[in-house]
């Protein structure tokens, strides 16, 4: 027969004070934990939701990304020939040769400057990327010295209005327009015309990367590999999708020391945790003794005091997640390692973190309350009673 | 029995407690003396002497982007500058993909190199035969331990940024406190190999004659540039290591941030543990009034035992904190962040300072409630 967990609850409830603290330490530890997962979350999300499964993006075989890639206009051409490209809205192949450079923008509020990402394209780039969503204004022409920015982009830094200029590459750029990017690594960009980008980087005969729009997911699987086996081309092909994918190694370090930081927390509130329920036992071996005597056995004893462990680090998980919501949809930045500029995202606390959080919680309560159980469990009745 | 064992004795009393306090309290300290440690090597270390006279000069937007050649002789003429090496990230692999075996590979001059690097220590016949070698590599003496590396030996590096597969021979090793892991080869190979590359480099690492002059001299070439189509950016080396972390993010709230939640976390176990304490000894606590031992005796008998607690446990975490630092700063060195971390006495006295005042503060309170406890009543209590 088991101990009803009413018992559990009004003991917690009767020392409230060593609830309280054992609880807030708890408590802490799963902070710093979630605000570790929620970075992580909204780092892979900014990578995830990137980029459309049907594209194939092109670079230099070789390089790994936009920036450091690079090739020959001149086989751009070539590539839109390729068997398996859908066709745009004037049917026409849906290809876009592409020119990425990064420019650096003072923040507006001062505390520095950012590397931010120029991405000059051709006019099927756009329909290429459904994702983006124009919120104001109108997207730029070609031809035009005009540019279209993230609403991320408009926020932090001046001069990122509509009808604002931008002052970049060799002279003065009109923002004409602001897009909604959905979290995706698009955030951090500024899109314009790719030949007037080219002239102005003095980059008239190369290209970063093209992006070609396959008709489904056979057919884009079916290019990429045409692109790379291609001897004469030197290019390498990837699902976009998948590019995006493979940059999420920038969090890597944010992990590594994340976790370092969140395990050393754990252990030593596990040791707390061990303490107060040892705390507890003791002072209440007359308690342990009496429900012996009555005819509780020494499982229903252990599983007792692990539940009241267990119990408390639920209510420090609570705690703990209810003092790290404020911070969600926290806006930050790091560095993209790939391509060395700035990746914006955003905290994340979806539901799988704070169930991971709670999970981790649990843990910590379980092995913290286990040897104070045990040894609850297997005390003598006679010399209990007597103490 | 002075008044400090009785302190002693009665903080370590109740073992299991004491030991659990004690070791949750050094896991706290050791985060801290961690956190310490890190902010010290980023922000307030000095660099060695010749280290502080090296500034880095690199395309103004980003490291993405190669300066030309005639950048080099142009840096020359600056007043201050000795000498001007350029370099350029190679990138490559070797072996395999596996982060074990990623370290940096640059190219550069090797006839001008160890002029700017000259805490480097090479035997001059070793720097000779790397001079005269165009496929020649300069190792240091870790990775060559590492991987078991001979004066002769060939190595060939994957490349990835640059389409060619560097065959280089060692002909040079190198010592440096703190190590780097980094082998360094002659860019004429490299500009030979990929012909893109010819006339440009990655940035230039500059030496100036005197500390002082460093903060001109950087100005003076960014100033000559500043109207050319690629614009520069000249820092101090350190100043260029710390680029890369304050891209991380808010470096210094994180770890603000920590601190503050390690010391609260410190003083909530070690409040709990005097509270515990406190409620066990209520008659023993009115039986020292009986005796005559004034509320101020009272007090400051049980803040001194919350202070010996945390003080142990302190001691504790900075004990763990000095292999575990060691450590991680391998680590750090072996991924090519010279990250140089170590424990030294100011900093284990700072962790100590902290976890002393910490138990002073927590013990306060409940020190407090014991001083003021009503004796007959203490004296009756029960349990």
């Amino acid at each position: 027969m088991a101990i009803p967990i009413s018992y559990n609850i009004r003991n917690l409830v009767l020392r409230k004070g060593l609830t309280v603290m054992t609880a807030l330490g708890i408590a802490l530890t799963v902070t710093t934990a979630i605000f570790l997962m929620a970075l992580l979350a909204g780092l892979k999300h900014a990578f995830v939701s990137s980029g459309n499964p049907l594209n194939v993006l092109v670079l230099r075989k070789g390089s790994e990304a936009e920036l450091t890639g690079g090739f020959d206009r001149s086989l751009f051409p070539t590539l839109t020939t390729l068997p398996g490209i859908a066709k745009d809205s004037h049917g026409e192949p849906m290809a876009s040769g592409e020119l990425v450079v990064v420019i650096v923008l003072p923040r507006k509020d001062g505390t520095g400057e950012v590397n931010v990402t120029v991405r000059g394209m051709m006019p099927d780039g756009l329909e290429m990327r459904p994702s983006a969503k124009l919120i104001e204004g109108r997207w730029f022409q070609s031809g035009q010295r005009e540019v279209v920015v993230s609403d991320s982009i408009r926020r932090r830094f001046s001069h990122a209005n509509i009808g604002d200029t931008m002052e970049f590459g060799k002279g003065a750029w009109t923002v004409v327009g602001v897009f909604d990017a959905g979290g995706s690594a698009y955030e951090s960009e500024i899109w314009g015309d790719v030949n007037q980008e080219a002239s102005d980087f003095d980059r008239r005969e190369g290209l970063s990367s093209a992006y070609l729009r396959a008709t489904d997911p056979v057919a884009a699987d079916a290019l990429k590999n045409r692109v790379s086996d291609d001897q004469r081309l030197k290019l390498e092909g990837y699902i976009e999708t998948a590019y995006y994918a493979k940059q999420t190694s920038s969090g890597n370090v944010i992990e590594y020391i994340g976790w370092t930081v969140a395990l050393i927390m754990a252990v030593g509130s596990i040791f707390a945790a061990m303490n107060t329920m040892y705390a507890a036992v003791a002072y209440r071996g007359r308690e342990i003794a009496t429900l012996r005597v009555i005819g509780f056995s020494r499982p229903a004893i252990l599983t007792s005091f692990v539940l009241e462990s267990l119990l408390l680090a639920l209510l420090g998980a609570v705690v703990g997640i209810l003092l790290v919501l404020p911070f969600n949809g926290m806006e930050t930045g790091t560095s993209n390692a790939v391509t060395f500029s700035e990746v914006v995202f955003a905290l994340r606390i979806t539901p799988l973190v704070a169930l991971a959080a709670l999970a981790f919680a649990l843990i910590m309560g379980f092995v913290g309350g286990l040897a104070p159980a045990w040894h609850a469990a297997r005390q003598n009745i006679l010399n209990a009673l007597r103490s | 029995m002075t008044l400090g064992s009785f302190v002693v004795r009665n903080a370590f009393r109740n073992k299991r407690r004491s030991l659990l306090t004690l070791v949750s309290i050094s896991f706290s300290l050791l985060l801290l003396t961690l956190m310490i440690c890190i902010w010290r090597s980023f922000y307030i270390d000095q660099v060695a002497p010749e280290a502080s006279r090296r500034v880095i000069t690199r395309d103004r937007v980003s490291l993405a982007f190669f300066l030309p050649a005639f950048y080099r002789d142009k840096i020359r003429s600056i007043q201050g500058v000795t000498a001007v090496a350029p370099m350029t990230w190679f990138g490559g692999r070797y072996l395999d993909e596996r982060p074990a075996h990623f370290f940096a590979q640059v190219a550069t001059d090797p006839d001008e190199y160890l002029k700017v690097a000259s805490d480097k220590i090479v035997p001059p016949d070793q720097l000779k035969a790397w001079q005269q070698d165009r496929a020649g590599a300069l190792v240091d003496v870790t990775l060559a331990n590492k991987y078991g590396w001979k004066i002769g030996d060939r190595i060939t590096l994957l490349g990835t940024i640059f389409e060619v597969n560097p065959e280089l021979t060692i002909r040079a090793i190198y010592h440096r406190d703190p190590p780097q892991n980094a082998p360094y080869f002659n860019a004429k190979y490299l500009e030979e190999a990929v012909p893109w590359f010819k006339g440009q480099a990655g940035w230039y690492s500059t030496q100036i004659d005197s500390a002082e002059n460093v903060a001109r001299a950087s100005q003076q070439i960014d100033d000559m540039f500043r109207n050319s189509p690629l614009q520069t950016k000249t820092e101090s080396e350190k100043a260029f290591q710390l680029g890369f972390i304050a891209t991380l993010g808010n470096v210094k709230a994180f770890i603000l941030g920590i601190c503050g939640a390690v010391m609260f976390a410190i003083m909530l176990v070690s409040g709990n543990t005097m509270a515990m304490s406190v409620r066990g000894r209520t008659r023993e606590v009115a039986v020292l009034k009986t005796l005559g031992f004034t509320r101020q005796r009272v007090l400051s008998i049980f803040v001194s035992e919350s202070m010996a607690l945390s003080v142990a446990g302190g001691m504790l975490g900075t004990g763990i904190a000095i292999p575990v630092i060691w450590f991680l700063t391998r680590q750090f060195i072996a991924l090519g962040v010279p990250l140089n971390m170590r424990v030294n006495w100011q900093t284990a006295t700072l962790s100590l300072v902290v976890a002393i005042a910490l138990g002073l503060v927590s013990g306060c309170i409940p020190a407090y409630r014991a001083s003021r406890m009503n004796i007959v009543e203490g004296l009756r209590h029960i349990g």
